[in-house]
């Protein structure tokens, strides 16, 4: 039994040297230029590929394995410096997080890249010569290689931080990540800064990918399955510490193994299987070390970000004219059924429950300064709540009513403990409760009927019809719209925007904060519950899809294409998002990467957003 | 402002409009008969790409041949984005726009689920290719959906067959922590125990599907001290499976049975190091000599210079089902088209195969064998085919699944 947990904790170390490798990278990056890279699991993805290529190239071997990681690695940090200068250089200077869409975007063109360069198959890539064996320790075998990874992670650690605290770059990163308009007020050129650290970042993921080969084969799916593990290792660790980051790492792959270690057992008559924990381990870790430790394992409170409070614009308060406008776009919508196919009234039905998802998330982002990085959950909680409450028997209303009501309460718990962070922990919070209960959603077959979800969900013949239903949608959305927008100019849209702007400011004229800020939540939450539950009795089915992450980043995309500070961005940026991937895919057999591009335009050509950018522009011509 | 207002918010509804003014006009009897498809093809390329090589092939062999009664099929394919809600979106556009006579494809359980129940409340036939949840054609089966491959009961029943003759008693179990995975473990128990009482299972391994921490699993198996092993991993997590179970002896003197560990999409990859001498459930493509496969694999290698996978052998067989349905229901009425299915004989690159009225299960089966490695590569070996009516249950016992559905 001893001897069993010793090898688990060997397993798990050998894995962490690679998660850490990776977050080491998206650490390095993060702290200098506050940028969440989802792009990171592309460059790991990118090396193992370009390993396997180059290790054909260079005739096998050893030269072929270890020239072929360090060929990958280089070439990685060739992609990153392209990406840092011809896409995310222009942008440093838009509102927080639009960089997450952008490197969102470059996601989905590696991918397709990736496919068009190296086919559909898995690729098994090489073993590392010399290293295929295995050794023996107490009677059990440890493959050789996995003793090898066991040492390059303290390596690398010590490797980094020789870097980081021996070199004059190294100080130069520090400071940057301590305080960013300091360095540059002190005459550190910023733009050369950025681009190293994005290019030893993307090193290092490539590096981690072609070192990943000989336990994993190439595949398409490397770059998001290891991604959001990357994102947790970096925060359980502590923004910005890589020591934190090494034992984040350490934490979370050795309570895998343990988790897998003890398998199926049966404590005080109870049998648990801890081999079904390892499907939402991190983010268990992750939610457990955050509420205890808001700043990580490592971290210390971040430094206060001049500046960055008064990127804000003031929120306009709806004209005349914008109602006038909405009441008008509405009175269309409504005669629509009158003009268009079945097909776009379902599509457009898509697009008002997104909208509602979009704003209810516009309103923690945009108003309370707040991300969530798992808005899917008030959604697919508002989706499984409608569901079960129809199938129960339930009339459709009281159907719709539960669903909010489930979303509202549980938005309020969420908030309730995420609250006890802020910044990107509240953020990674939200995500980690998501993920928990996806994982419930998933496991549970008995009430949701677990992956693979539940079926036959429609509304009542009234409403049976496509058309009705869409009218049905557009009427709850646009009066939860007009709510809403109401809502922007009464004490609480003013107080909750006043938390974002100067919390301690806010407090001192008296108002409360936390209550503030979870009333935002139950706000977001019902909103985002009610689409869900609206969208269930469209589609008919529903499956734990709903709740897992590509729906919460479909939310951030959303939000931040249409714009975070304008009270129409999230409609229009759920209009655009939901019309593209409708029209791409059935444009072109690589629409992923054409997504993926016209995502990056957009967020080029419009960085506050399509009408936060245009708005600007607006303005700028009336002052002329 | 309100002129560029209202300017830009025509426009985009315009846009959004305009594939209302493309509407097809009414079919005139020589226009071709539109089938929708639709599948996950960028989340699951492996065994989509061939997929789809396969039911171009049969498409292209079906007008050579003169089309259905004289009117040319056409496959309008869609991709699902491997999300049940955009499935249900794209069903209907392919339903309401593109006026398709009928939909198939699929390949993720959920996602095939939730079109069946699309198809079922707007009342169109859907032939599911690959989606092997047995709840698609039982507890959730209904009128209007009916599939084509072996269900995960049927391939666990063929290795059943195998596993009872060795009368291992100590079984480890490990696969995919979702409801495939769930499934064929549950029955693989269910059957085992009612036909070698006292059977143990010493190991249960349930890892995060693409996220295997093969290191630890292998780990934790050998510990437990099997006799044998039943696997229902596949993809990236079967690759990292068998490499740190080899590195580590896991397999020495352990019988192991795999499902669908024989697929050319899951073996092939793992070249030499592919394992020697586990039950497989699989497609030995390169061995088959009969007079049907012959002439399928012949024509696919002259058209895409390539060998077909399985994937590629169920995108054919589902094309060739469509085409016989339609022949048989003599027009694309979705009444018709149901009748027609009940009991519809197709013949595939398997052999003849045919859809139960009870349950709207294809009779298709798939090869067991045993894998081995060739010149470097891993092959089937000692297989034989296994006829799907061989492995369902009890009429009886399907009705009884199947008592909820209509």
């Amino acid at each position: 039994m001893l001897a069993s947990l010793l090898i688990q904790t060997l397993n798990g170390l050998a894995s962490a040297s690679l998660l850490f490798l990776v977050a080491l990278g998206l650490s390095l990056i993060f702290g200098v230029t506050r940028i969440v890279n989802f792009a990171h699991g592309s460059f790991y993805m990118l090396g193992a590929y370009i390993a396997i290529s180059a290790n054909a190239w260079l005739g096998g071997g050893a030269l072929g394995f270890w020239g072929g990681a360090v060929v990958a690695a280089l070439a990685v940090a060739a992609i990153g410096l392209a990406m840092e200068l011809t896409i995310l250089r222009r942008i440093y200077r838009a509102p927080e997080l639009l960089q997450l869409v952008a490197t969102f975007g470059v996601v989905l063109i590696v991918k397709d890249a990736v496919l068009a360069a190296w086919g559909p198959e898995d690729i098994l890539g090489p073993r590392a010569p010399g290293l295929t064996g295995s050794l023996t320790i107490l009677g059990k075998q440890l493959p050789t290689y996995d003793a090898f990874l066991l040492v390059i992670g303290p390596a690398m650690l010590g490797g980094v931080w020789w870097l980081l605290n021996r070199t004059a770059w190294g100080l130069r990163v520090r400071a940057a990540t301590e305080d960013r308009e300091m360095a540059a007020a002190l005459g550190i050129d910023q733009a050369l800064l950025f681009s190293s650290v994005l290019a030893l970042g993307a090193f290092l993921a490539g590096l981690a990918g072609a070192l990943a080969l000989p336990r994993e084969p190439a595949s398409l799916g490397m770059d998001l399955s290891i991604i959001a593990d990357v994102f947790v290792v970096t925060v359980v660790g502590g923004l910005g510490s890589i020591p934190g980051a090494y034992l984040a790492a350490v934490l979370i792959s050795v309570v895998k193994a343990w988790c897998i270690g003890l398998g199926t057992t049966t404590i005080a008559g109870v049998t648990i299987s801890f081999s079904k924990l390892t499907l939402v381990a991190e983010f268990v870790v992750m939610a457990a070390v955050l509420l205890a430790r808001p700043h990580g394992l490592l971290g210390s409170e971040p430094a206060v970000q001049r500046g960055a409070a008064t990127t804000f614009a003031p929120l306009p308060i709806p004209s005349r004219s914008f109602w006038a406008k909405g009441a008008s776009a509405l009175a269309l919508l409504l005669l629509l059924p009158l003009i268009v196919d079945r097909y776009n009234l379902v599509l457009l039905t898509d697009i008002a429950a997104f909208a509602l998802v979009a704003a209810s998330l516009a309103i923690l982002m945009g108003w309370g300064g707040m991300a969530s990085f798992g808005h899917a959950a008030y959604f697919g909680a508002g989706a499984y709540g409608a569901a079960l409450a129809s199938l129960a028997g339930l009339p459709f209303a009281a159907a719709l009513l539960v669903g909010l009501a489930v979303a509202a309460l549980l938005a309020a718990l969420i908030g309730r403990l995420a609250l006890e962070a802020s910044g990107i922990s509240l953020a990674m919070l939200t995500l980690a409760f998501a993920q928990i209960l996806w994982a419930v959603a998933f496991q549970w077959d008995e009430v949701t009927g677990g992956s693979n979800g539940l079926v036959g969900i429609w509304p009542p013949t009234l409403l049976a019809e496509k058309w009705a239903y869409y009218l049905l949608a557009i009427s709850f959305a646009a009066a939860v719209m007009a709510a809403i927008w109401h809502l922007a100019h009464t004490p609480i849209g003013y107080a909750l925007r006043a938390t974002r702007d100067h919390a301690r400011r806010a407090e001192a004229s008296g108002l409360d904060i936390k209550g503030i800020r979870l009333a935002a939540f139950v706000l977001s939450g019902s909103v985002a519950g009610l689409a869900g539950a609206l969208l269930v009795f469209s589609k008919g089915s529903l499956s734990p899809d709903a709740l897992a992450i590509p729906r919460s980043v479909d939310a951030l995309v959303m939000v931040l294409l249409g714009g975070v500070e304008t009270l129409a961005g999230p409609v229009v940026g759920a209009f655009v998002f939901t019309l593209l991937s409708d029209w791409l895919t059935r444009a072109t057999p690589y629409w992923q990467a054409v997504l993926g591009m016209t995502i990056v335009v957009l967020t080029l050509v419009f960085p506050r957003g399509i009408t936060g950018t245009i708005g600007g522009w607006l303005a700028e011509r009336r002052r002329q | 402002m309100n002129l560029a207002f209202s300017a830009v918010f025509g426009l985009a509804l315009a846009s959004a409009v305009a594939g209302a003014s493309v509407l097809p006009s009414r079919v005139a009897a020589q226009e071709p008969i539109r089938i929708g498809e639709l599948n996950s093809y960028k989340a699951i390329p492996a065994f989509l790409e061939p997929y789809k090589k396969g039911w171009e092939l049969a498409v292209e062999e079906i007008n050579a041949a003169g089309g259905i009664n004289g009117r040319k099929l056409e496959v309008i394919s869609r991709d699902d984005n491997a999300s049940p809600g955009d499935a249900v979106r794209v069903a209907e556009e392919l339903v309401s726009r593109e006026k398709v006579a009928l939909l198939t494809g699929g390949f993720l359980s959920h996602v095939g689920l939730a079109i069946s129940s699309f198809a079922k409340q707007q009342k169109v036939v859907f032939i599911a290719a690959e989606p092997l949840t047995d709840k698609l054609v039982w507890e959730n089966g209904n009128a209007y959906t009916f599939r084509l491959r072996a269900s995960t009961y049927m391939q666990v029943n063929m290795l059943v067959e195998e596993a009872v003759k060795l009368g291992k008693k100590r079984w480890a179990l490990v696969y995919p922590n979702y409801e495939y995975g769930q499934s064929a473990v549950a029955s693989f128990k269910q059957l085992m125990q009612a036909r070698q009482p006292g059977i143990e299972f010493v190991a249960e391994q349930a890892s995060p599907l693409g996220k295997i921490e093969a290191g630890a699993v292998a780990q934790a198996i050998a510990d437990a001290k099997p006799d044998a092993i039943f696997n229902v991993t596949f993809g990236p997590d079967l690759q990292k499976f068998v490499r740190e179970g080899t590195t580590r002896g896991l397999f020495t003197n352990v019988a192991v049975f795999s499902l669908l560990g024989g697929e050319p999409e899951y073996l092939d990859p793992l070249k030499d190091e592919a394992p020697v001498g586990w039950y497989v459930t699989g497609y030995p493509w390169d061995q088959i000599k009969t007079p049907e496969h012959d002439a399928f694999l012949k024509a696919y290698r002259a058209k895409w210079n390539d060998y077909p996978r399985l994937g590629s052998v169920v995108g054919y067989a589902a094309l060739y089902t469509v085409a016989e349905a339609l022949k048989k229901a003599g027009s694309p009425d979705t009444d018709k088209l149901r009748e027609a299915m009940a009991g519809l004989e197709v013949g595939t690159p398997f052999g003849k195969v045919v859809y139960r009225a009870l349950d709207h299960q294809s009779t298709m089966g798939a090869y067991v064998g045993r894998t081995g490695v060739r010149e470097g590569r891993g092959v089937m070996v000692d297989w034989r085919y296994e006829p799907g009516e061989k492995h369902l249950p009890p009429d009886a016992e399907v009705k009884a699944r199947r008592a909820s559905a209509n």
